[in-house]
């Protein structure tokens, strides 16, 4: 057996080790989805009126679209109507604090390393948490309020700041946007709500983590994030799911808009459960994420760490629209095992002088495929638009396969668009070389991807970085024959 | 410090080294030359653990230990530093890291502390001012984007900085012009001590000239045919390999 084989077959046998459940009561919703289900997705949440026709319109629209195919995955027909789409843990319905939340889910979250409780907590970050459909904690949020800024739940949001939810909500991505962005909008349960008023600069990083755990729940989160004049906020996402035999659905939408000279940074360490080495169970990970840079010199960041789900649907994008915005997007996707993804990023060039950067960096293993795919498109009024993409693609083994599907749309002849792609492997020929300077061929690997990866993981923020590296390793773990 | 005995070698089924018998101590400089083909990279791999050459028979002992059964990275750590005839490229990793975590691996095997960020740049100084290695070349990739004569002075480098007890170099001096030949014959020359011994795997007598063997054996067909001092490379510099062939084997 080669080298590279007993690592490629070492990193299949390596655990998921966020996988376990939480024994909470739940209310849950009976599985299959109709008006009647949504008309009480939006009861139990209280909310307006406006907002249940809002849902049922997208409802009535999703009945009459069809699931997409021309993505670079395959995976049995998902029965819709074979999915819980609400569950909530049992709890009292008002959390005053932290002590009223039940003690076995701040127990889930100390495993998974999201310190709750305000007393111990990290340093600078506040935690949104969303457990199965519902946010269950937030922290830090009185020090956010001194600066005017709102962290909390969409759920809280609509029901405190109705009017900027209502004006903003869908204005990225409409209802009728695509397959699972409109069911989303039919029935999403909860996520997270950010508004950093003009001037602000957010003082700590806002963080929210998601987690599945009821069996057979689809989970549909919703993130809205509103950047006013002259803001700026970085936004970290983290995600797990316990061990399922069966595949679970995440159809969730990321929304930001983000105004003139203001600036948001998302970041994300997707770590979904990917099933198990023969490819059974994992997540269905079909997302939608966009933002509108709306203001003139508005910048917006996407960098994202995908190492989870089975299969991975996913194309942060930005919308150019100010004059000198600027989207920048940064990926590493790992896939392993069975693993699928298909993702890239859409970079919508609409303003003057708007500027776009990608840098796309995936690494196959095992018997899995990954797909890069992006769009770029100039606009014909947007004069001086310039873009950089990137796409290395990084193989490890020869059972796994990568794929990069560009496509460019320029409607203006003062754009400069430019595409490089590279594909390597990870060669015995290195993992020699670096073995006969005293260093092992586990550490060898890890110095190698994360070598690979160093352009996206500089741009994620200190904590979150660490975090990924550690995720890279713990995937690699094992890899000495 | 190291001892082989009647060693066979297979790569890919074909039997390249046919007992190879050698030994090297504390000190010496030996220099392995020999036509094309002749099994002088196999050597050098072999004693370093490469996993394409299939060791048959035979025994090597290094420094005591039974050096066939250490993994490829405890013989590194063991103060075994191959230089390579083709050194690799690895994107991302740059120069530097990569020395200070090889350097701090074989700290670690010894039970010794990690090296501080200043001695670690310290010892960088003193060691590229012997090479005139430009020290930018530490800020990039591994090899990548270097010339030929950066990659083999980067070679010599890692070996000052990792400071082997034994350093095999394969065709060190191939592809060098004349001033990096000089260049790179210095570093070797300042690695010389009692305490450590050099093999110089080499096609010609010319590098030789800048770094004097105590012993020179001739390789042929996968056995050493003849050794001698540093009078036996002028000699084949002379009048080529044709001489040897006819003779019959030395035994060691």
């Amino acid at each position: 057996m080669s080298e590279e084989q007993k690592i490629i077959d070492n990193v299949t046998d390596s655990d998921y080790k966020w996988g376990f459940v939480t024994d909470i009561e739940a209310d849950e919703f009976p599985k299959g989805l109709n008006e009647d289900i949504i008309r009480r997705i939006s009861a139990i949440k209280e909310e307006p009126e406006w907002l249940t026709e809002w849902r049922l319109k997208a409802f009535r629209h999703w009945l009459t679209m069809e699931e997409p195919e021309w993505a670079h995955v395959k995976y049995p027909k998902i029965d819709f109507q074979n999915i819980r789409y609400f569950s909530k843990p049992k709890q009292k319905p008002q959390l005053e604090s932290l002590d009223e939340v039940d003690p076995d889910l701040l127990e889930t979250f100390e495993k998974l390393g999201i310190p709750l409780d305000e007393q111990k907590k990290l340093a600078g970050v506040a935690v949104d948490a969303v457990f199965d459909s519902v946010s269950v904690a937030t922290t830090f949020k009185e020090t956010l309020a001194k600066d005017g800024v709102i962290f909390c739940s969409i759920s809280e949001a609509i029901k405190n700041h109705p009017d900027l939810v209502k004006k903003y909500l869908g204005s990225v991505v409409p209802y009728t946007d695509n397959f699972y962005a409109t069911l989303n909008s039919a029935v999403f349960s909860d996520g997270s709500f950010v508004y950093i008023p003009k001037g602000v600069h957010c003082p700590m990083e806002l963080s929210t983590y998601f987690r599945i755990n009821a069996m057979d729940t689809g989970q549909f989160e919703r993130t809205l994030i509103i950047a006013e004049e002259n803001s700026y906020v970085s936004y970290l996402e983290g995600c797990t799911a316990p061990m399922r035999d069966n595949n679970q659905l995440h159809a969730a939408i990321v929304e930001i808009v983000v105004l003139d000279n203001a600036e948001v940074k998302y970041s994300t360490v997707q770590n979904w459960y990917p099933g198990d080495k023969d490819g059974k169970g994992g997540i269905y990970n079909f997302v939608t994420k966009r933002g509108a840079c709306r203001g003139i010199n508005s910048k917006l960041s996407w960098t994202q760490v995908e190492t989870g789900s089975a299969v991975t649907w996913k194309y942060p994008g930005c919308i150019l629209q100010g004059d000198n915005s600027v989207g920048e997007f940064y990926s590493v996707a790992v896939t392993n095992n069975f693993q699928q993804a298909d993702t890239g990023t859409k970079m919508i060039h609409i303003g003057k002088n708007t500027k776009s950067t990608i840098i796309s960096k995936g690494i196959s293993a095992g018997k899995s495929n990954n797909s890069y795919r992006g769009l770029v498109s100039v606009a014909k009024g947007a004069e001086g638009a310039r873009n950089f993409s990137q796409c290395d693609s990084m193989l490890m083994g020869d059972r796994c396969g990568a794929h990069t599907f560009p496509y460019i749309e320029v409607n203006n002849n003062t754009a400069v668009v430019e595409h490089e792609a590279t594909t390597s492997k990870v060669s015995d020929d290195q993992i020699f070389y670096l073995n006969q300077r005293g260093i092992s061929t586990e550490d060898a690997v890890n110095l190698i991807v994360n070598g690979f990866c160093k352009e996206v993981f500089n741009n994620l923020p200190m904590e979150f970085a660490v975090e990924a590296q550690k995720l890279l390793a713990i995937s690699l773990e094992g890899s000495v024959g | 410090m190291l001892k082989i005995e009647n060693l066979h070698t297979n790569v890919e089924g074909n039997e390249i080294l046919k007992g190879i018998n050698l030994e090297v101590n504390r000190g010496e400089v030996h220099a392995i030359m020999g036509p094309n083909g002749s099994g002088k990279s196999t050597l050098a791999n072999v004693l370093s653990g490469n996993e394409n050459y299939e060791v048959t028979s035979g025994k090597v002992t290094f420094d005591g230990k039974n050096l066939l059964d250490l993994a490829i990275e405890d013989r590194a750590r063991e103060g075994m530093f191959l230089a390579f005839q083709y050194p690799i490229e690895i994107a991302g990793i740059s120069n530097a890291t990569f020395l200070k975590t090889a350097l701090n691996e074989k700290r670690k095997y010894a039970g010794l502390p990690e090296l501080s960020a200043k001695d670690f740049f310290d010892l960088i100084k003193e060691k590229s001012k012997i090479l005139k290695f430009d020290e930018s070349l530490l800020q990039r990739a591994v090899n990548q984007g270097f010339s030929g004569g950066e990659k083999k002075r980067n070679e010599i480098f890692q070996m000052l900085m990792l400071n082997p007890k034994l350093a095999l170099l394969d065709e060190t001096d191939s592809g060098l012009d004349i001033d990096a030949l000089k260049v790179v014959s210095r570093g070797v020359n300042t690695f010389r001590s009692k305490d450590n011994a050099v093999i110089l795997v080499t096609h010609y007598q010319r590098l030789l000239d800048y770094i004097v063997p105590d012993f020179v054996h001739v390789l042929y067909k996968g056995k050493i045919i003849k050794s001698g001092t540093k009078e036996l490379a002028l000699e084949l510099e002379e009048k080529g390999y044709d001489w040897i062939k006819e003779e019959p084997a030395e035994i060691n």
